[in-house]
């Protein structure tokens, strides 16, 4: 399916959000996430089930005043 | 020194992360200035890049209190859902926060804000609004559950100082129990020492540290800054008056004329 990561189209072969995230390359990097706007926390990424076109955001800590 | 939802920190500087010449520079300013509590914030991240776990990796080594931001933000469904991340990436209940009204000045939304502060503080959090000197507005947000407020001095990033000091007076008078810092707009230690000259227990500030010359300088100016108007409100000031009272004693002058 065609996901938009963080704005991006990507096609992905996962099905759930923690399979998604490992496929893309996030797996062990210290990351929060949304679906559709949102949030899932990382307990519940393995039962967060995608669909075709659904929009995830990956964020990291970056510096703010 | 006032608590922070329990946290007393010996220096109440809070100080912004972001725009500083390279990490290793605002790690000086960090230290040099004895900030006990960082502001921080949340970004997309691309899976190869990880700028975002070096940064935080410089943060945690630093050994500071993280107060996440909800900067950009712009509705509550916004400023809510960014919450809820920070709190897990960052480990801490303490949010900063944001929900901007306006982009010219990016004033607050205080209406968004108090509907984002009561769903927040009912789930947990423990939040720092970044509102205006709006007493009607803190008294809202204190109903919301908010245990601290942070007025503006002046808009984000404008380096003006504090500019309305009568709103920002009225306000710790009428909140004299509840930690305020004033939040945005410091360009120089002076306006920092004026605004806890007024009673105020804390100030955060960010880009007038970090685009200074030489920002970890400047962190240790405003830190002495914030400590000496701590003293001199302690210390009880004079009031202003508009004619002159000689401060040396007339009595026994000797006749000259």
């Amino acid at each position: 399916m065609t996901l938009l990561l963080n704005g991006a189209s990507r096609d992905v072969a996962a099905r759930t959000l923690a399979e998604a995230l490992d496929e893309l390359g996030y797996a062990g990097k210290i990351v929060a996430t949304a679906v559709n706007g949102a949030f899932v926390p990382a307990r519940r990424r393995a039962e967060c089930n995608l669909s075709d076109g659904d929009r995830i955001e990956v964020v990291a800590p970056m510096q703010g005043g | 020194m006032a608590s922070f939802y329990g946290f007393e920190p010996q220096n109440p500087l809070f100080l912004g992360t972001a725009q500083y010449p390279s990490p290793a520079i605002l790690g000086e300013a960090v230290k040099r200035s004895g900030a006990e509590v960082v502001t921080v914030s949340l970004r997309r991240e691309a899976a190869a890049g990880g700028a975002g776990q070096a940064f935080w990796s410089l943060i945690r080594e630093l050994g500071v209190r993280v107060l996440p931001n909800t900067a950009g933000c712009h509705t509550v469904k916004e400023a809510v859902t960014t919450a809820q991340m920070a709190r897990e990436v960052f480990g801490t209940d303490w949010v900063k926060l944001e929900v901007i009204g306006e982009d010219d000045t990016l004033q607050p939304d205080v209406v968004a804000l108090i509907e984002a502060a009561r769903l927040l503080c009912d789930d947990g959090f423990k939040v720092f609004p970044y509102t205006t000197e709006d007493i009607v507005v803190g008294g809202r947000l204190l109903d919301a559950g908010c245990e601290v407020l942070m007025p503006w001095g002046a808009p984000i990033g404008s380096g003006r100082g504090l500019n309305n000091p009568y709103g920002l007076r009225t306000m710790r008078q009428h909140f004299p129990d509840i930690p305020l810092v004033v939040d945005a707009g410091i360009g120089l230690p002076s306006h920092a020492a004026q605004a806890m000259e007024l009673g105020y227990d804390g100030i955060l500030l960010n880009t007038a540290v970090a685009k200074a010359g030489d920002p970890a300088a400047m962190a240790e100016a405003f830190a002495l800054a914030i400590r000496a108007g701590r003293i001199a409100f302690e210390a009880q000031p004079i009031e202003a008056r508009d004619m002159a009272a000689p401060s040396t004693p007339v009595m026994g002058k000797a006749f000259l004329a």
